[in-house]
């Protein structure tokens, strides 16, 4: 899923300070599952910035709705009659909900009340790590399952470099070397002699590198 | 393929003289004189001399144009080039621009990470790893060819260079890692410091058992302590680095004033040790900000004069 964290409240005060009536937009998926822009975190926002306007002496009326997805068309419809009677909108989705409601709703002023930070997994409650980069191209059957695109800090395709120690990367002793993890995995699956098959260069053309991408499926288009 | 653009350290190593190298590290600034100043110390007892590549990620004057002083000075350069920093583009570019100096060697790295320098908020860019920079730089000389394909007019001359680091983990792939970097072409390598020989040993050991002791010349490093508090240092915060408490607690017993020549005695020491190991070919004298005490520990190894090649 994306996963998201909550921005500062300060930063979105910035922003929204000069409005009478906002609308806070949460998001029933990846966003409320990594518990940074669900009904429960639109509600928490709410009332913060209403206390907020209350110490300032402003009245700014401020609703609350959260739509079962922001990138789709079907649901971000559901707020047209509503959405020009708000003098900004906060989207708590992710960046590309954001700049959904942004493109539907076009004079409308759209804020990100989320950092979008990776795609990635739930650990456990309250931790998120990281998994993959959308490269395009997944080379994880080349790599026992384990990206090291996404989870070794240099993205080496032919790892590990000489910083990897105690299973740890070079750059933080709390982050497991993903080279470490693929090693391990390799053994797990009596394939360690893999590990010798050198990784060509990669075509990042379908990275970001590329451009902004696009996935056309004509035989599922109506 | 011209003369002066025939490596002196593959031929020193080809005709099985033990090699030496050293390093130099460019300064953080624009005078040439740094790096010009600390290759004339040492120029009389190395091989060739290392010019590193914003180490450490602290941004420094660049390794290419130090090569070039020390090539027009008639001091072979080995050009350390990290794949941090430069996409597949710029990678060649420069090999291009080095081979027109007819800069003659080329140490390939990935580089350390941004986050330990001056420029932790930088993007990397590690378009290629070290091994594939490796294959490039040997498609470039061996094919004459781009790795977008076309041909290239006068392809560079250089001899190909990796490092390896005996220390870092996992150790049971640490001689696979060895073997797929003379995959992608290695000619030569020069290894991390050495302060723990015996593992060092072991490791050599698996690469002789492989007989890849004959498929690439093994330069080992070496880096002498100015004293205990360095070695302490690189114990605890060098990541990837492998010393010994005896070797802490030796420059840790010495007295202060006695520290840095006991520093020079644990390396040279380690060099005679390391020079009976099948399969070292030479060494790497990596004497940090420390240029001055090379020639000592060069004569003392008993490694000078340096053989002369025409
Ligand atoms: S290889 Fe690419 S697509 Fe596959 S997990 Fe890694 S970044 Fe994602
Ligand atoms: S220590 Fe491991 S994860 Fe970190 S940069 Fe090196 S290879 Fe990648």
């Amino acid at each position: 899923m994306i996963v998201a964290e909550k921005k500062p409240i300060e930063e979105i005060i910035e922003q929204v300070e000069d409005c009478e009536k906002l609308l806070i937009l949460g998001c029933n998926e990846c966003v409320t599952v990594c518990e940074a822009g669900g009904k429960k975190e639109v509600g928490v926002l709410a009332s913060a910035l209403r206390m907020y306007f209350l110490n300032q002496g402003k009245e700014v009326r401020i609703d609350e709705v959260t739509l079962e997805r922001q990138c789709d068309h079907e649901y971000l419809e559901e707020i047209r009659e509503v959405a020009d009677q708000y003098d900004a909108i906060v989207s708590l989705a992710c960046g590309v909900g954001v700049q959904f409601v942004a493109e539907k709703y076009h004079s409308q002023r759209v804020y990100p009340g989320v950092n979008t930070c990776f795609l990635g997994a739930t650990e456990q409650r309250g931790l998120w790590t990281e998994r993959c980069q959308a490269c395009g191209t997944c080379i994880l059957a080349y790599t026992a399952g384990i990206c090291p695109i996404s989870r070794c800090a240099k993205r080496l395709l032919n790892g590990p470099c000489g910083g990897s120690s105690n299973g740890k990367c070079e750059i933080n002793p709390e982050l497991d070397c993903a080279w470490q993890l693929i090693i391990d995995r390799l053994k797990a699956l009596g394939r360690l002699e893999d590990y010798e098959k050198l990784l060509e260069i990669k075509d990042w053309s379908t990275d970001r590198a590329g451009g902004p991408r696009k996935v056309i499926r004509e035989d599922v288009q109506i | 393929m011209t003369d002066t653009a025939r490596s002196r350290l593959q031929r020193i190593l080809s005709e099985g003289h033990l090699a030496v190298t050293s390093e130099c590290g460019p300064p953080r600034g624009s005078d040439p004189e740094a790096i010009k100043t600390k290759a004339e110390i040492i120029k009389d007892y190395v091989d060739a001399v290392n010019i590193t590549d914003n180490q450490t990620s602290v941004t420094r004057l660049c390794s290419l144009a130090s090569c070039i002083h020390l090539k027009l000075m008639g001091i072979e350069p080995v050009l350390q080039m990290v794949t941090r920093d430069r996409n597949r583009i710029a990678i060649q570019s420069d090999i291009l621009g080095a081979a027109s100096f007819d800069i003659p060697n080329i140490l390939c790295l990935s580089g350390d990470h941004q986050s330990f320098g001056d420029s932790a908020q930088g993007q990397n860019v590690h378009d290629l790893d070290s091994m594939q920079l490796i294959q490039t730089v040997r498609l470039m000389r061996d094919e004459g060819k781009f790795l977008g394909g076309a041909e290239v007019k006068r392809p560079p001359n250089m001899f190909v260079g990796a490092a390896a680091n005996p220390f870092a983990d996992p150790f049971e792939i640490r001689v696979p890692r060895l073997a797929k970097k003379i995959a992608a072409g290695a000619e030569f390598i020069q290894t991390q410091c050495i302060y723990n020989l015996d593992k060092f040993e072991a490791w050599m050991k698996g690469v002789c058992d492989r007989g890849l002791d004959e498929k690439v010349h093994i330069l080992a490093g070496v880096t002498p302590f100015k004293s205990a508090g360095m070695a302490k240092f690189m114990k605890n915060r060098v990541p990837g680095m492998d010393v010994p408490d005896e070797v802490v607690k030796r420059m840790a017993d010495t007295p202060k004033e006695k520290q840095a020549e006991e520093g020079i005695n644990i390396c040279v020491e380690s060099i005679e040790r390391l020079k009976s190991v099948k399969g070292v070919h030479g060494f790497h004298i990596m004497a940090i900000e420390w240029e001055q005490k090379v020639p000592e520990i060069v004569e003392r190894a008993g490694l000078s004069p340096r053989p002369k090649i025409d």
